[in-house]
């Protein structure tokens, strides 16, 4: 089966979310998102960001409406459809989810591996990738000897590594520092540049204003959809790190993609 | 024992403390399971060979008569009923069994009594049959008995086929012993892969919502199961080895003609050889249908 990315990529219809027999976090929350788009998700503590996001990487099912990914309504999708559709995702947790018994390169090479590609492509794009975010001397290590800051750049690598045609990240930047945080941010530009749509769950709100994208904010289990000027301009000028992130989504699109589902 | 079959895996099961202890319970298994199954096939071998060996003799016992002058009677009786046994089609030969043998086999009841003296001992002839010939013992009893009485005719049947039939119920028992065993073999795979699936969680919630197919982390459990099978089935059968030649030459050794031989044939021990192959598959398989009926329950 194919699917009709042109269609949208996220459609969410009067989605509510409980976590048990507990109050609704999420009410009434319908949107879309468009194939090659960039929004930013904001909304304080609790608000329910990770919340929506898992709802959207199909970590959890929705207690009623309809969520489609990538065309396919989730709920009638059979289940051995479902990995299919998760591989076109990329996902940056909050508290990163490294497997620590793995180094760092195999902790980025996890989403080719299931994917099934050969061993020789995953060295060359992984090692590149780790080049890039600045972990080229820490492959082997393993993420329980890495800072906060580096075990965050491994996992969006992870996130990264398999050209997904979504991403979701969940606050990205929130242990690097603001040149870090900028170096990531022009990653995933580059990245949606060329085609993938992202979300950006994130508390800062001075990142948000710099560039300028569209804003789901939740407040109280309730989406409110803000739209700003693109601001790329302003960005590019603020760092000359453009150049390097193109050449890191490079390394992450050298491999073959699966889009059958 | 890292040194066996290590292999790479995207969760860290050898880690866990199930897999130092899995290979030497499955040890033990096949161990035991070496033991039932030559105990089996050695039965099986000698109860096929009572049942084609001995079956192929018959013993033919005179009563003497009762007074001890009638000796040459005695004799004519014995030369009469040899007479008939050598015309009779199907044996291949008969013979008298000499006093001094039959006084042996008394001696164990009867003591060292030099001689049979007023004993009134019968009188036995060993017959041979022909291989593959089958004797009317009936009508062979009934010509003696006309010719000699007092003759009595013993195929050996009664007492064989109740020797058979204890074979045959022993090698069910270890039959069953086996199952058991593979049984309990399964079971503990099942629940060491089910707290394998719990220890793991987090890491397979991670795999899962990379796009891991559910497949791709059963592979992870079955390729574990099998090493681990493998490494237990061996040091099962490495140990099994010296104590079934043990046995073997205890048996041996105890020189009783009616005991079994336990001397097991290549074919015997290439089908050992296989349990460790075997037990190491069914744990692999278990560990693998195991994962994939606890990950369908996931989202």
């Amino acid at each position: 089966m194919t699917i009709d990315d042109n269609d949208c990529v996220v459609r969410f219809e009067n989605i509510g979310f409980r976590y048990g027999l507990g109050p609704e976090i999420l009410r009434d929350i319908s949107f879309t998102l468009a194939p090659g788009s960039l929004h930013f998700l904001t909304g304080s503590s609790g608000a329910g960001k990770s919340s929506l996001l898992k709802l959207i990487y199909l970590a959890a099912k929705p207690s009623r409406g309809l969520i489609t990914l990538f065309g396919r309504d989730i709920a009638t999708t059979p289940r051995r459809d479902l990995p299919a559709l998760r591989r076109r995702v990329g996902v940056v947790f909050q508290e990163f989810r490294l497997l620590h018994h793995l180094s760092a390169f195999d902790n980025v090479a996890l989403p080719l591996r299931v994917a099934g590609t050969r061993e020789n492509d995953i060295r060359k794009h992984v090692a590149e990738l780790l080049g890039w975010v600045g972990l080229e001397n820490h492959m082997n290590a393993r993420p329980t000897t890495l800072s906060g800051g580096q075990q965050q750049r491994v996992a969006i690598a992870r996130a990264v590594i398999a050209r997904p045609k979504l991403l979701l990240a969940d606050e990205p930047t929130g242990n690097v520092d603001d040149r870090m945080a900028l170096r990531l941010m022009h990653l995933f530009e580059e990245l949606n540049k060329l085609g993938t749509t992202i979300v950006i769950a994130t508390h800062n709100e001075s990142l948000v204003k710099r560039l300028g994208r569209s804003c789901l904010r939740l407040e109280e289990g309730q989406l409110e959809i803000g739209a700003s000027a693109p601001n790329r301009a302003a960005m590019a000028a603020a760092s000359g790190a453009g150049g390097a992130a193109k050449q890191a989504v490079g390394a992450a699109a050298g491999r073959p993609r699966g889009h059958a589902v | 024992m890292k040194f066996m079959l290590a292999h790479r895996s995207d969760l860290p099961l050898d880690r866990d403390a199930i897999s130092r202890f899995l290979p030497w319970l499955i040890a033990f298994m096949v161990y035991l399971a070496c033991l039932a199954l030559a105990g089996m096939l050695t039965l099986g071998a000698v109860a096929e060979r009572w049942d084609t060996g001995i079956s192929g003799t018959l013993t033919v016992q005179i009563i003497p008569s009762e007074s001890s002058a009638a000796a040459p009677k005695e004799v004519r009786r014995i030369e009469a009923a040899l007479d008939i046994l050598r015309t009779t089609p199907g044996i291949a030969g008969a013979e008298v069994i000499g006093e001094d043998r039959i006084m042996a086999l008394l001696e164990p009841w009867l003591g060292s009594i030099g001689g049979s003296g007023d004993l009134p001992l019968p009188r036995l002839i060993d017959v041979e049959l022909k291989a593959g010939a089958e004797v009317d013992t009936a009508a062979l009893s009934k010509r003696l008995r006309q010719a000699v009485p007092g003759t009595t005719v013993d195929d050996h049947g009664v007492w064989l086929d109740k020797l058979v039939r204890l074979l045959r119920a022993v090698e069910i028992l270890a039959s069953l012993v086996l199952l058991l065993i593979g049984s309990a073999t399964v079971g503990t795979v099942v629940f060491t892969t089910r707290t394998g699936l719990a220890i793991h969680q987090e890491a397979i919630e991670v795999l899962h919502l990379i796009g891991a197919q559910d497949s791709y982390v059963a592979k992870q459990f079955a390729t574990r199961a099998l090493i681990l099978g493998l490494r237990g089935g061996i040091i099962g059968l490495v140990l099994a080895v010296p104590t079934l030649m043990g046995i073997g030459v205890l048996a041996a050794r105890m020189e009783a003609g009616l005991l079994p031989d336990f001397t097991l044939t290549p074919a015997h021990w290439a089908a050992m050889v296989c349990l460790p192959l075997v037990v190491a598959l069914i744990a692999m398989l278990t560990a693998r249908l195991t994962v994939m009926k606890t990950l369908a329950e996931m989202l």
